[in-house]
């Protein structure tokens, strides 16, 4: 581990992690050490992330029912889940639902976020981080805690929604009930990630403003730009990575959103607001069929993949240019 | 982008070093010793743009403006500001047919309730062995591999950095049901062990990059120098980098606290039978079997979760914030 530090020439000063390498040192030691550094990090990963992803593809190929989960002895049937699964009218609808509640949650949460990012920057230093800090609250605020809180607001007897509602003027909204209507039910959901979802998004996007150079805006304003060209032009541009970035985790996390959606209705009333990830966990715990279940969790990992490629591309776009 | 990874750096308190590191043409704008000049000169002129030079009536756009600014505030604050009301409120006011908008009469026998419920210690107990658990491991075995990652030039490195990126996005929710089997086949159901061990191995990627980004931070020279004056390279670590490093340390573990301690559907999935090793999460989402309509108790039960987190959270939140997105945009 000694290095002989005084015989190297002074380091050239280098961009990004990494030191030189300095010459005359032992070779051997050296080769081997990051290996050891990181094999606890791929043990892990073997045990508790890749091998449960090819339990799961097998399973998916295999007639895995209750017999076979107490019994063993699994045996493949090669398509037939997936088959089964793609021939069934509910497999679609639920598909189509989960891209419509993909889409209306990312549109609204980055319309929303950009808006919430513009105003942070020209707020005045106080009601700026006043509005900081109440994005931080609603970010740190646990799901499940979050989630609880949302079915006491949407309580149909006591809840304050339904008051506010009441009192504006909305008397049909008088002792309603959120939870028992499917528009409704899923209506609450987006309103709940969206919630949770602006924050992130909103402290991220603001960042990055702060990083564009004031002089870029003055000049663009000597040029006689409008704030919406300011915002096309300039910083639509230069943040565009960040916009790409964000949008495609949003994508990500909306899609596979679970914990909210199986404490707040189970997929229900009437499967209204059963996405795919739900409906992967409800055919595997309701009805045992632990084979279809990882069928839908494998074609959610499809679908995934590709949001995940165009991350991971962007990822080592930004890795290639800091070598 | 650099930016961004500036302002992470700046708040680890060694920007002057790491700016220059990066180039003089950063130095104006991310790094927050120089940015004082840099940021708060931007957050002028772009008010200047809305308010002064750009606009016709400015004070009325100013008043748009805040105005705005108070309404996205309030929808942010009430639901937990509502969640504390609540629990402190007496049964009566809570199904009062006007809610007032603070408790009247402040009590704390709803947290009186939910203390007392049955196994709520327990599941307090659980939680935090196997959040701290994880977290802990994780810490550790992430140190090593971002140390390899950040100061080490080898072979495979770069594709070790593709999988951890990717497993950091890993489709945790699709691996419920292998998971499920392969707990059963190893008779590791209801095992405390086996739940640490998914929630190590969720937080893992994300702090091996997030320490990466801020052992990448921490100048090689302050290394070199260390050993220059005739430290060995672990004692250079220990003394040199890992000061510099606890803060980094310290925001990373709190993100994976907070992801461990939220965790609700491997619980569900993993711990079956045996209920008195169920966590928090799990025990309030059926709050519904506990309190029943019960909606102050509900709400103490919730503040009761949510309260470490919360405070928590805001006390380091622009460093994990920050952390967080050099991270993911940069690594």
């Amino acid at each position: 581990m000694s290095v002989p530090a005084a015989t190297r020439a002074p380091a050239p000063p280098r961009r990004g992690p990494g030191r030189p390498v300095p010459p005359g040192r032992p070779r051997r030691p050296r080769r081997l050490w990051p290996y050891l550094l990181i094999a606890p990090t791929v043990v892990g990963g073997v045990f508790l992330l890749l091998y449960p992803l090819f339990r799961a593809a097998t399973i998916s190929f295999q007639h895995f029912r209750m017999g076979e989960l107490i019994r063993g002895g699994a045996e493949l049937v090669g398509l037939d889940n997936y088959r089964e699964l793609l021939a069934g009218g509910e497999f679609w609808t639920v598909v189509l639902r989960t891209f419509v509640w993909t889409g209306i949650n990312v549109v609204l949460i980055m319309g929303l976020s950009t808006a919430v990012a513009l105003m942070l920057a020209r707020l005045g230093r106080r009601m700026r981080l006043a509005l900081m800090s109440a994005l931080a609250l609603a970010w740190a605020t646990p799901i499940i805690a979050a989630t609880t809180i949302f079915q006491w607001l949407f309580q149909s007897e006591l809840g304050i929604v339904n008051w506010l509602l009441t009192r504006l003027g909305f008397e049909s909204f008088q002792g309603y009930s959120w939870f028992a209507d499917g528009q409704a039910m899923f209506g609450v959901l987006v309103v709940l990630v969206v919630w949770q979802s602006v924050p992130f998004a909103a402290l991220t996007l603001y960042a990055g403003l702060t990083t564009i150079p004031a002089e870029l805006y003055e000049s663009a304003r000597i040029d006689g730009g409008t704030g919406r060209q300011i915002f096309t032009r300039v910083t639509f541009p230069i943040l565009r990575p960040m916009f790409a970035l964000i949008t495609s985790l949003e994508v990500i996390w909306v899609f596979k959103c679970f914990p909210q959606i199986w404490v707040l209705s189970q997929g229900g009333p009437d499967g209204a607001t059963t996405t795919l990830p739900v409906y992967a966990f409800r055919i595997a715990r309701a009805l045992h069929r632990y084979d279809l279940g990882s069928a839908v969790a494998m074609l959610t990992v499809v679908v995934l993949a590709v949001a995940l490629i165009s991350n991971l591309r962007r990822m080592l776009r930004q890795e290639g240019a800091e070598p | 982008m650099r930016g961004v990874s500036g302002r992470d750096v700046s708040a680890e308190g060694v920007s002057g070093e790491d700016v220059s590191r990066r180039g003089v043409a950063v130095r104006g704008v991310s790094g927050r010793g120089v940015s004082v000049s840099g940021v708060s000169g931007r957050g002028v002129s772009g008010r200047g743009v809305s308010a002064r030079g750009g606009g016709r009536k400015p004070r009325a756009r100013g008043i748009a403006l805040n105005a705005a600014a108070a309404t996205v505030l309030i929808v942010m604050i009430f639901p937990v500001y509502w969640m504390f009301a609540t629990a402190f409120k007496p049964t009566a006011e809570i199904q009062s047919e006007t809610p007032g908008l603070w408790p009247a009469h402040p009590t704390l026998e709803h947290f009186a309730t939910a203390v007392s419920a049955d196994g709520f210690w327990t599941f307090w107990r659980n939680s935090l062995l196997v959040t701290g658990g994880a977290v802990l491991l994780a810490l550790v075995v992430a140190l090593l591999s971002a140390f390899a990652v950040a100061r080490m030039r080898w072979r495979g490195r770069g594709a070790f950095i593709v999988m951890v990126f990717a497993a950091q996005m890993a489709p945790w929710e699709a691996l419920l049901v292998p998971m499920f089997i392969i707990a059963r086949d190893t008779d590791l159901l209801d095992s405390l062990a086996m739940l640490t061990g998914v929630y190590f191995m969720i937080t893992l990627p994300f702090t091996i990059v997030t320490l990466r980004g801020f052992l990448a931070a921490i100048p090689t020279e302050v290394e070199e120098a260390a050993l220059v004056d005739g430290c060995t390279r672990l004692a250079a670590f220990r003394r040199v980098v890992f000061p510099l490093l606890a803060p980094g340390l310290m925001a990373t573990s709190l993100f994976g606290f907070i992801t461990a301690w939220n965790e609700f559907a491997f619980v569900n999935v993993l711990i079956i039978k045996d209920q008195d090793k169920r966590t928090l999460p799990v025990w309030l989402s059926s709050f519904r079997d506990v309190f029943g309509t019960d909606w102050g108790a509900t709400m103490a039960a919730a503040t009761l979760f949510a309260l470490p987190v919360l405070v928590l959270f805001l006390f380091l939140q622009r460093r994990v914030g920050a952390g967080m997105i050099a991270g993911a945009v940069k690594g």
